[in-house]
């Protein structure tokens, strides 16, 4: 026995050996050098590599099939749409147009095309490509690519496609004038559509890379080769690589139409917690990362790393469900916005810089007014509201969130014991519920009318009132518990709206509408914040997180 | 010995039915809806609605199913509701993280474990043996997760000593053929990849293989101050044989049967415990993914991947009957 399992070992081991060496004598190391790469492109100068940590993998790397910050993170360098930002604001600014001219109607729009691009493919863009984006995105195929959880931007803004359950579309046509010039006409009147359009979602994609490695048929358009091996447009970045849940690796597009990216490489690496990013970065594992932890701050700025503040572009706000009595009192709700000292609130939750909101837009938002009633900290005056109320026993459900950091909400428990004090010093008597985000408290608030008041908030997508207003108030909701058609007919007017300029007025109006009728307290747009090693230079943040990297080196 | 294994393979599949059914169930009586997790805030009813109809979520159970166990049939186990990844390639892309971890934890348990577990056997009572149960049990009543935790703040952060988190440093640019980070550094020659890769493995690995190597320590310990005492060795000892002889040969092989089957059954404990040791050290392995799929209802993804881990346990412990009949040849005649 003995010999025969002696034997028998050695047989194994030689074999493992043995089909190791084989293994080896096979594959080859893929690395391209010393790292430094070939500095080429108008430059000359070599930038380095740029090592980002993002919170997650992105989903997809076609942009069209995703809404995640995540996906469209390396969907900003890898791709460029008809319109841009002006760097570090939500306002649009020409990119692959250099320039558009709405008509009358607000029912078309003519689009001047820049010159001279090509995609990473070698194809050219011009008037025939960017028309052919569009009616992809019109005739994206029914199935999957037709959900909110896929092609979100296209659904909530053009509403619909040319065929499946979503028909009544915004979109109609899209002509090729000429090589650099292209008119888009629209079947309604829609303001936000040279915004939209900013959207990483709405970017030029190559039609000869999709056709070659797209979805065919009922194929899940996400997930196609295309969608995770050969994503191809116009931006300072080329894809090389895409390990899940480990890198995705960018490099230079050196033949790039505009400004050259000084970086020679990009690796974007997933990590979920905030605080192991800031590890990570302490470490000199990473170069910089984005969603800051606001209790890492500190301790990165007493090391010399640098904190880059995004210009706040979201809203956190207390809401009432009114379906729960006495919150249908306009006298209730305005002694709870009395009994709240929203600077005591930000001083003991949000990071440094965050102001007090007026209203439920941020500033930079078209149609933000000072012009709003404003309810002051102001305790005596909320016990004789709640008096008057006959609701001097108030006691409230008060549900928020766990496990969960959100650029307007980066510390959900520290903010609802600062309210829940706050209540309880002018005698509201406060049942705590706390629910894990997603999906259970989401469920609970949007979902179910079991709820009393709860913190929640928003971030903007891209420069348009409707997507903060109109994502809060434009419908009867459950959230909410109240119907107020008044209010959600002059939302829906306010978005058929032409232009930015004629909406501007309305949307004043609107804001003072909703702060008298108080549905929930405005409390804060706090800053998002990114950080990197103190050896990175050129990082524009942006509020809607429009951020080509081509500007940024690593010294 | 053949038939015996195609026997035991073959009472594998009721087993894996029956756990299949019981999934598919607990999981849909899961409170929270799969449409609701995909949209998060921007959920609509209509677009919930739609999401559900397009997916079947809302048929009845046993219709599900039958359209669930229609695929399965094919190999189709479907996509993930989070990502649309196919829920095959995933696992078997996560699947080389998570076997490094765990065979980094084990080798930890067992290089450790043995010897101590031996140490202590040999000399029931004394001091040695004291410190070793003692510090045992402290072992199997720590957390996973607390150990994890503990073991970065300390070594990682504060000392400096080991990487943070993740499987390698992305700066490497290492070369991947495999997904098992380390061989891949060796075959392709890029030595660095390997260490670093190594170096990685370590802290995740100790907080993982803590519970097991505590378990090995007690079970080898009882093993041994059982067989030490039996008339075999004494006879051995009295008839002048060589010390080493005997504890390799009559000691050890027969204390090993029960040290083999807790090895088995660690299996279990190591791929549970992958779970909080892959989220706090952020390891993409299956461990991580599979917490993410709980907290987000991705149906497809909890059912292939409890589904996979019972089969690997089940193999595993398969294996280990399997290797009874080698170490202990009286297990082979009857």
């Amino acid at each position: 026995m003995t010999r025969y399992s002696t034997r028998f070992r050695r047989i194994a081991v030689l074999a493992a050996v043995g089909s190791l060496v084989a293994i080896a004598g096979c594959a080859e190391s893929g690395r391209t050098g010393s790292g430094d790469g070939t500095g080429d492109g108008g430059t000359g100068a070599s930038g380095g590599t740029f090592v980002f940590a993002g919170s997650a993998d992105p989903v997809t790397l076609d942009p069209f099939f995703a809404s995640d910050g995540e996906s469209f993170r390396p969907a900003r360098q890898i791709f460029e749409g008809l319109v841009g930002t002006k760097p570090g604001t939500a306002d649009p600014a020409p990119l692959l147009a250099t320039d558009w001219q709405p008509s009358e109607d607000g029912l078309s729009y003519t689009f001047q095309l820049q010159e001279g691009v090509k995609f990473h493919d070698g194809t050219d863009f011009n008037g025939t490509a960017a028309c052919w984006n569009f009616d992809r995105w019109y005739n994206t195929p029914p199935g999957v690519g037709q959900t909110e959880d896929q092609a979100y931007y296209w659904i909530s803004l053009f509403k619909g496609f040319a065929e499946g359950e979503l028909t009544d579309s915004v979109y109609e046509s899209c002509t090729v004038d000429s090589e650099t010039e292209i008119t888009v006409k629209l079947t309604e009147p829609f303001a936000g559509f040279v915004a939209a359009l900013s959207l990483p979602a709405f970017s030029m994609q190559s039609q000869a890379a999709i056709e070659k490695y797209g979805a065919k048929g009922q194929d899940d358009p996400s997930q196609s080769a295309y969608a995770t091996e050969h994503p191809t447009g116009t931006g300072p970045f080329v894809f090389e690589s895409w390990v899940k849940e480990d890198q995705l690796v960018l490099t230079r597009n050196a033949d790039y139409w505009g400004e050259v990216a000084l970086l020679d490489k990009v690796q974007i690496v997933p990590i979920a917690e905030p605080k192991a990013r800031a590890d990570a970065l302490l470490a000199g594992e990473i170069d910089g990362f984005d969603l800051v932890g606001p209790a890492d701050i500190p301790r990165l700025e007493e090391e010399g790393y640098q904190i880059a503040n995004r210009p706040a572009f979201n809203i956190l706000y207390l809401g009432f469900n009114q379906a729960v009595k006495p919150l249908d009192d306009i006298r209730v709700r305005q002694a709870i916005a009395h009994a709240i000292d929203k600077e005591a609130v930000i001083n003991a939750s949000m990071p440094e810089g965050t102001e007090p909101a007026l209203e439920f837009v941020p500033e930079i938002v078209a149609g933000y007014t000072t012009d709003v009633t404003e309810y002051a900290y102001d305790p005596e005056k909320a016990k004789d509201l709640l008096a008057e109320a006959g609701a001097e026993d108030l006691e409230l459900e008060f549900n928020y969130p766990t496990d969960v950091t959100r650029p307007y909400m980066p510390s959900p428990g520290d903010t609802f014991n600062a309210i829940r004090s706050q209540l309880e010093d002018v005698g509201i008597t406060v049942k705590p519920t706390a629910d894990v985000w997603d999906p259970d408290y989401l469920d609970k608030i949007s979902g179910s009318k079991d709820h009393g008041i709860h913190l929640l908030g928003w971030t903007g997508d891209y420069n348009d009132t409707d997507n903060f207003l109109g994502v809060f108030f434009g419908r009867a909701s459950s959230e909410w518990g109240f119907d107020n058609p008044e209010l959600f007919s002059a939302l829906t007017e306010a978005r058929g709206l032409p232009t930015v300029e004629e909406q501007i007025p309305v949307y004043e109006d609107i804001n003072r509408q909703v702060m008298d009728f108080l549905p929930g307290i405005p409390l804060a747009s706090p800053v998002p914040s990114l950080a990197f090693a103190p050896n990175v230079k050129g990082y524009v943040p942006s509020p809607v997180q429009d951020e080509p990297w081509n500007l940024v080196s690593v010294e | 010995m053949l038939r015996f294994v195609v026997r035991r393979l073959a009472l594998m599949v009721p087993v894996l039915v029956g756990l299949s059914i019981l999934l598919f169930v607990w999981i849909r009586s899961l409170p929270g809806d799969p449409a609701r997790a995909m949209l998060g805030q921007r959920a609509t009813p209509e677009a919930i609605e739609r999401i559900n109809k397009l997916y079947g979520f809302e048929d009845p159970v046993v219709q599900q199913y039958v359209t669930y166990v229609g695929r399965l049939i094919k190999g189709d186990f479907g996509e993930s509701t989070r990502n649309g990844d196919p829920v095959v390639t995933t696992f078997f892309d996560q699947f080389p993280a998570t076997i490094e971890l765990a065979f980094t934890a084990l080798l930890f348990a067992i290089v450790l474990g043995v010897p101590l577990g031996y140490w202590a056997g040999r000399r029931v009572g004394g001091w040695l043996d004291n410190l070793i149960v003692s510090t045992s049990l402290l072992g199997v009543v720590t957390p996973v997760f607390f150990l994890a935790i503990l073991l970065k703040l300390v070594f990682a952060e504060w000392l400096d000593w080991f990487p943070t988190s993740r499987r390698q440093d992305a700066r490497i640019e290492a070369t991947h053929v495999t997904n098992f980070y380390v061989l891949d550094g060796i075959i392709t020659r890029e030595w660095d990849a390997s260490w670093d890769a190594i170096m990685h493995l370590i802290l995740p690995g100790i907080a993982l293989g803590t519970i097991p190597l505590a378990i090995i320590v007690r079970i080898t310990r009882a093993a041994v101050a059982d067989v030490i005492s039996e008339d075999y060795v004494r006879t051995a000892y009295s008839k002048g044989l060589d010390p080493a002889i005997i504890r390799n040969r009559h000691v050890m092989r027969n204390a090993l049967l029960p040290v083999v089957t807790t090895i088995g059954l660690q299996t279990g404990l190591l791929l549970s415990g992958a779970v909080l040791t892959e989220s706090v050290f952020e390891i993409g392995g299956i461990g991580r993914y599979l917490f993410e799929a709980i907290s987000q209802r991705d149906y497809p993804v909890l059912q292939a991947y409890i589904l996979f881990i019972a089969l690997i346990f089940s193999i595993v412990n398969l294996l280990v009957d399997v290797s009874y009949g080698v170490i202990d040849p009286r297990v082979r005649v009857s």
